[in-house]
């Protein structure tokens, strides 16, 4: 992480790293989670077949899932240390965002997810407007 | 796998798209209805948790990660993204219509263009793998879930092809 904590207005590049940092490290602890979830099969059935104990055991010794959590505790701590730094009215939405475009990204080459072109629309759609209403 | 969704799967997206946006209001109110909190006195953090607002919105969020980890169980990560998405717009609505907050232009976009990417989506197939650990027949490798994904690939694109 860099030297910037007595930075009042980051520059143009401080900044794009620090998003960058949140944008990746909470991307990857979202496909780490959802590879988990994937491999695990349906939850409710697991519920049905093993009770709430039994899928709560499921979800939280699988080590995909650990690795996801681990991640997205990072993404959080960056975005604390954003927020130090920035406004929230540029980092929330520029994050959000940006995220579901690396979400979308990663589940096509990580997750075999099928993006056809329907897909790709909505998550430059849904980026936008989460942009936008945020802002 | 299901791409046909029940309607028990479409009440836990639709609590996993306003449970987030409602949980943050229950903290945002429980905290601010607080008197300030310094840092010296890090100890009322914790108390905080007790009071009912905050406690309600923690519930809200526990929920939350829990029927989104559902969801992923049986729905893909690009399915069920714009759904969480969804919930900003829900908030939108109710601060115009509830509270008659006025939304600027710009935000109505933002309500709009989310709305339609979800509209996208939603018409498609909620899953399009197979779960990656489907327990394989013993029979050989030519019958792992990923043969059968890109079998069906194959599929569509025949059928794109008619």
């Amino acid at each position: 992480m860099m030297q910037a904590t007595n930075l009042i207005q980051p520059s143009f590049w401080q900044a794009t790293a620090m998003i960058a940092t949140i944008v990746l490290t909470s991307s990857t602890g979202e496909v780490l989670t959802a590879a988990a979830m994937k491999s695990m099969g349906d939850l409710d059935v697991i519920r049905a077949r093993s009770g709430m104990k039994g899928a709560i055991r499921a979800v939280v010794t699988s080590p995909l899932f650990v690795a996801g959590i681990f991640f997205m505790a990072i993404a959080f701590f960056s975005l604390l240390f954003a927020l130090n730094h920035m406004n929230l009215s540029l980092v929330g939405p520029a994050a959000a965002s940006l995220t579901l475009v690396t979400n979308t990204i990663a589940a096509k080459f990580f997750l075999k997810e099928r993006v056809d072109r329907r897909r790709w629309t909505a998550a430059v759609l849904v980026c936008i407007g989460v942009y936008l209403l945020a802002h | 796998m299901a791409h046909r969704l029940s309607l028990q799967q479409y009440l836990i997206l639709a609590f996993v798209s306003i449970s987030v946006p409602l949980g943050d209001t229950a903290l945002s109110h429980g905290m601010t209805s607080l008197p300030a909190i310094s840092l010296a006195h890090p100890l009322t953090l914790i108390a905080a948790v007790f009071t009912p607002w905050i406690a309600l919105g923690i519930l809200l969020l526990i929920g939350y990660f829990a029927s989104y980890l559902t969801a992923l169980s049986w729905a893909d990560l690009t399915y069920v993204m714009p759904a969480t998405a969804l919930g900003n717009v829900f908030v939108a609505l109710l601060a115009h219509f509830w509270l008659h907050e006025t939304i600027s232009p710009m935000r109505w976009m933002g309500v709009a263009l989310i709305t339609v990417g979800v509209g996208f989506v939603a018409h498609g197939p909620a899953s399009t793998t197979p779960p990656l650990n489907l327990p394989t027949p013993s029979s050989g490798a030519e019958d792992s879930p990923l043969d059968d994904a890109l079998e069906g690939d194959a599929d569509v694109e025949k059928e794109q092809v008619r």
